[in-house]
């Protein structure tokens, strides 16, 4: 036998409870959340920062947690979509994904969550963008903003539509309003 | 149950439950991560290994030497299965190349070997140390220079000929003779091909994902040579499959040869940089269209070759089948061409054969009404046809294409539209307006149910069916529950269980019509006997708010159940009326696009479908089908290509970085608007599929935008900026 790969342990806080896990160096922060833990609902679509779906947010910051190993999570707080809500209490933004039908087949879906929670707050803190007019000055809460800021979620069945609305919902923005403000994309709904 | 006459008044009409924008009932389990897909189930005997897959890295010829000794050594590998170890398998019907390659190789990323381990980072490292030696061969990659090979079919996909297609395509006073081009797509479903595989004694299961249950079980037990009986698939989550997960893969058959050689589950899932090679696609067609009319805008020639290419026993890409249905015109033609290729499988994508025949066909027709001087919506609707042009005896069961592009006119306000190209602008921006048709045939499946009545009141339904994002599960529920006088919360439905009764599946916009039909079948078979344990007439008993009615007696549904469980088992077939009546499904597509005078980037601003299906189960998933639609047919129009190399034959754009689709920001806005239709002809639904439809004819509607916005008409897909930039309208 060659001889057995390190092994580190490691250990952080996983929607609010505490991991010490050893492992592979090797293994992902992604591969640690669904084969360690047992946490299936992040999802692995492309396993190289392609597609989104393993979004996930680190101390709230959403980060793919399929481009990060595990052992570089010493002491962080990990938030999964099983941490944001339950089928029995769902998370505003899952409530208003169900409602404007912001998926089809579920799988980006975890992904696209993590990433609408953690944009909407992106915005309010003022981090800027590329469609924004002017880095200057605060980003709007529109949805051009929301559209350039969730590119990085690929969801190839095609939701996009409803999930701007969702996302609107949730953020309280008009939508009727939002189209009106739409700078490249369009001037109309 | 056969449907073999026009379906009468029957209780799905009653629309209390059918036609409700009801919320997806899985819709709280896929919004947190609680609907298990085919890598995480738990529910498995023992400890999982890990599977890795390796692909060949040559496109043809053979392995020389697999030398696996390295890999063996290292920490935690079980097994390496390959050709050279594995048992001898069988193929299955639907698969053109092996699924499991060696020593000779028929396509680059064929799967040749399997590595097992005890976790994924082991398996993958020692994959990574197998040394393959290859003997190339010279491969056929490129299908302009296979063109003149190509061959003509037989059978659904044989030329047709009616009139005199050359004579009046000759005499035509105003022609249309050009050649466009579609590229090799992928599927690129999110969810990568993953399988559980586990054997107890010579019985396999798997946890797959799938869209066709019963196809998929047939298939592994002609692959394992084993009776059908011994092979369980299921598949309750998918996902994504757009045609992609039509067939048995490579990682169902690596599942189980390496559980089988470690005596232990395997899980896998496909690499993604693997999947583009090593999946099918969608393959490139060259079409050349011809098309005569008179001067007042009357088609009188209409002519549409295609040729596409394949590994040897392949099929073609059937790029011609809406010409043969979609306008009047009394001289016609239409041929496919198959060449041999040796890129990867093509096979299905969704919409296989509209999709790239429309993005073709339907900048052909706005070509011929610039042409005529006439309005692209006006031309269309002047061509219109009820009957199948080929074969006149044949009405279609009900066609509202005019409506679909009168009222879809009106609602995007297209007499906004310059006929004159390039005259728009707004700023930096050129505006442009295009239309196209969409057409997409209805197809019925046989396919069956069981529902069960419990004592609480409770109907749960069983059927292989499959939900890929389509929303089977709410559909079906809503099926149920109207059939039973139940609202959608009575109803428990499982799907996607081959111990359960084989569906119609999930492919060819046949699910949602077929599928419910089978579920009617079985509800009606238990409506009956829920009367008759109620002691009520089956004929004049009706069901609502959870009771059953005859005469002047009523009872609680759930009565009729007290005694025991009443379980209904029936298959719906179908008679000819798909034969005497061309049953088809129609749209009209209106997109605004904006193109960047200066730098060429084209904006897609607004989107617009009308569509004219039969009746809508739900409108809220159906909507869904088709806005998801329309964004895959804007990646066909302006982005998606897999680029083949045409040396060493593989897509070079293997993974989802590089084969671009849309993103969030390409996409508006879009609306979608149903025709209120119910076609008695097709279903006891009365129903059609929209899943497919919505992507038939986007793109063309976007290369016609393109092209009314800047005056520069690309016939090359997808419209990537290079091919105009150069054209642009010189800047003022």
């Amino acid at each position: 036998m060659a001889q057995q790969p390190p092994a580190m342990a490691v250990t952080f806080k996983v929607n609010g409870k505490a991991q010490a896990l050893m492992l592979d160096t090797r293994t992902t922060l992604l591969d640690a959340l669904r084969d360690h833990i047992g946490l299936m609902g992040t999802k692995k679509g492309c396993d190289h920062g392609q597609c989104g779906a393993c979004t996930v947010l680190v101390n709230g910051t959403r980060i793919n947690s399929c481009l990060s190993l595990a052992v570089m999570h010493e002491g962080d707080a990990v938030t999964t979509i099983e941490g944001l809500g339950t089928p029995e209490q769902l998370h505003p933004m899952q409530a208003a994904f169900v409602k404007h039908d912001g998926f089809q087949c579920g799988y980006c879906t975890p992904g696209q969550i993590c990433s609408a929670v953690a944009v909407l707050e992106e915005i309010r803190a003022g981090i800027p963008s590329h469609v924004q007019g002017d880095v200057g000055t605060a980003p709007e809460m529109s949805l051009p903003e929301m559209r350039e800021r969730m590119s990085g979620n690929i969801c190839r069945c095609g939701a996009y539509s409803n999930i701007a609305e969702a996302m609107a919902e949730v953020a309280g923005v008009r939508i009727a309003e939002t189209h009106g403000a739409q700078s490249d994309a369009g001037a109309e709904a | 149950m056969k449907f073999d006459t026009p379906a009468g008044t029957n209780p799905i009409d009653t629309m209390k439950v059918i036609g409700q924008a009801v919320d997806r009932v899985d819709g709280k389990l896929k919004t947190t991560g609680q609907a298990p897909y085919a890598y995480e189930h738990g529910e498995i005997p023992g400890k999982p290994a890990y599977g890795y897959i390796i692909g060949a890295a040559i496109a043809k010829g053979r392995i020389a030497a697999m030398n696996t000794a390295e890999a063996k050594r290292m920490p935690g590998v079980l097994a390496i299965v390959s050709a050279e170890n594995a048992q001898p398998l069988g193929k299955g019907s639907m698969n053109t190349a092996k699924l499991l390659g060696g020593p000779v190789v028929e396509h680059y990323h064929q799967a040749v070997a399997v590595v097992v381990a005890e976790s994924f980072e082991q398996a993958r490292s020692a994959a990574n140390a197998v040394r393959i030696e290859y003997e190339r061969g010279a491969g056929r990659f490129d299908l302009v220079k296979e063109k003149p090979g190509a061959q003509p079919l037989t059978g659904n996909d044989a030329d047709t000929h009616t009139g005199d297609f050359a004579g009046a395509f000759a005499s035509a006073p105003v022609q249309v003779d050009q050649t466009y081009t579609t590229p090799d797509q992928n599927h690129a479903m999110m969810e990568p091909f993953a399988t559980i595989a586990w054997w107890d004694a010579d019985a396999l299961s798997v946890w797959t994902s799938n869209q066709m249950i019963a196809w998929n079980k047939r298939e592994l037990a002609a692959t394992f040579k084993l009776p059908p009986e011994k092979v369980h698939v299921r598949s309750p989550f998918i996902g994504g499959g757009f045609g992609g997960k039509l067939f048995l893969r490579a990682d169902a058959v690596m599942a189980a040869l390496g559980a089988k050689a470690c005596g232990r589950p395997v899980k896998i899932a496909m690499p993604r940089p693997l999947m583009l090679n090593n999946a099918t696609h969608r393959p490139a067609t060259i079409q050349r269209i011809r098309l005569g009319a008179t001067r007042d805008g009357k088609l009188t020639a209409i002519g549409h070759e295609s040729w596409s290419g394949d590994l040897p026993g392949g099929g073609p890409e059937s790029a011609t089948q809406q010409t043969k249905l979609l306008y009047a015109g009394a001289n016609r033609l239409t041929a496919l061409r198959l060449a041999e290729l040796d890129l990867p499988e093509a096979n299905a994508m969704r919409a296989p054969g509209e999709a790239p025949g429309l993005m073709a066909l339907e900048i052909a027709i706005d070509e011929m009404a610039e042409k005529l001087g006439m309005d692209p919506v006006k031309f269309r609707v002047l061509n219109d046809t009820q009957v199948d042009p080929e074969h006149p005896e044949r009405p279609f069961s009900q066609r509202n294409l005019v409506r679909c592009l009168e009222e879809g006119a009106d609602r995007f306000g297209w007499n906004r539209r310059s006929a004159k190209p390039a005259q728009m602008r707004e700023g930096r921006w050129l505006i442009g307006m295009g239309v196209a048709a969409a057409f997409r045939n209805n197809i019925n499946m046989t396919s069956a149910a069981r529902v069960r009545l419990a004592g609480d009141g409770v109907v749960t339904v069983e059927t292989d069916m499959t939900d890929i994002g389509t929303g089977s599960y709410t559909i079906i529920a809503q099926t149920a529950a109207e059939m039973m006088g139940l609202p959608v919360e009575k109803v428990r439905v499982k799907l996607g269980d081959s111990s359960f009764p084989a569906s119609a599946g999930s492919g060819g916009q046949w699910g949602a019509n077929s599928a419910t039909s089978g579920v009617y079948a079985a509800c009606a078979k238990l409506r009956d006997m829920a009367a008759q344990s109620l002691g009520m007439d089956p004929a004049s008993a009706e069901f609502s708010d959870g009771r059953v009615r005859a005469g002047n007696r009523s009872a609680a549904l759930a009565e009729a159940a007290k005694a025991g469980e009443l379980v209904a088992e029936e298959t719906m077939q179908w008679g000819d009326l798909g034969k005497k009546f061309q049953q088809s499904t129609f749209g009209a597509h209106f997109v605004e696009v904006a193109v960047d005078s200066y730098t060429g980037e084209t904006r897609v601003r607004r989107m617009l479908a009308v569509c004219a299906a039969g009746r809508i189960l739900n409108p809220k998933t159906a909507r869904s089908q088709v806005i998801g639609a329309m964004t895959m047919g804007v990646g066909g129009a302006l982005m998606e290509e897999l680029a083949v190399d045409k040396r060493f034959g593989f897509f070079v754009n293997h993974d989802l970085a590089g084969y671009e689709v849309p993103v969030h920001a390409d996409i508006p806005h879009q609306d979608v608007v149903f025709l209120d239709e119910a076609d008695d002809k097709v279903s006891p639904m009365k129903a059609k599929g929209v899943g497919e439809l919505g992507l038939c004819g986007v793109g063309a509607a976007v290369a016609n935008a393109v092209y009314n916005a800047t005056g520069v008409r690309v016939r090359d897909y997808p419209i990537t900026l290079h091919k105009y930039l150069a054209k642009l309208p010189a800047i003022a």
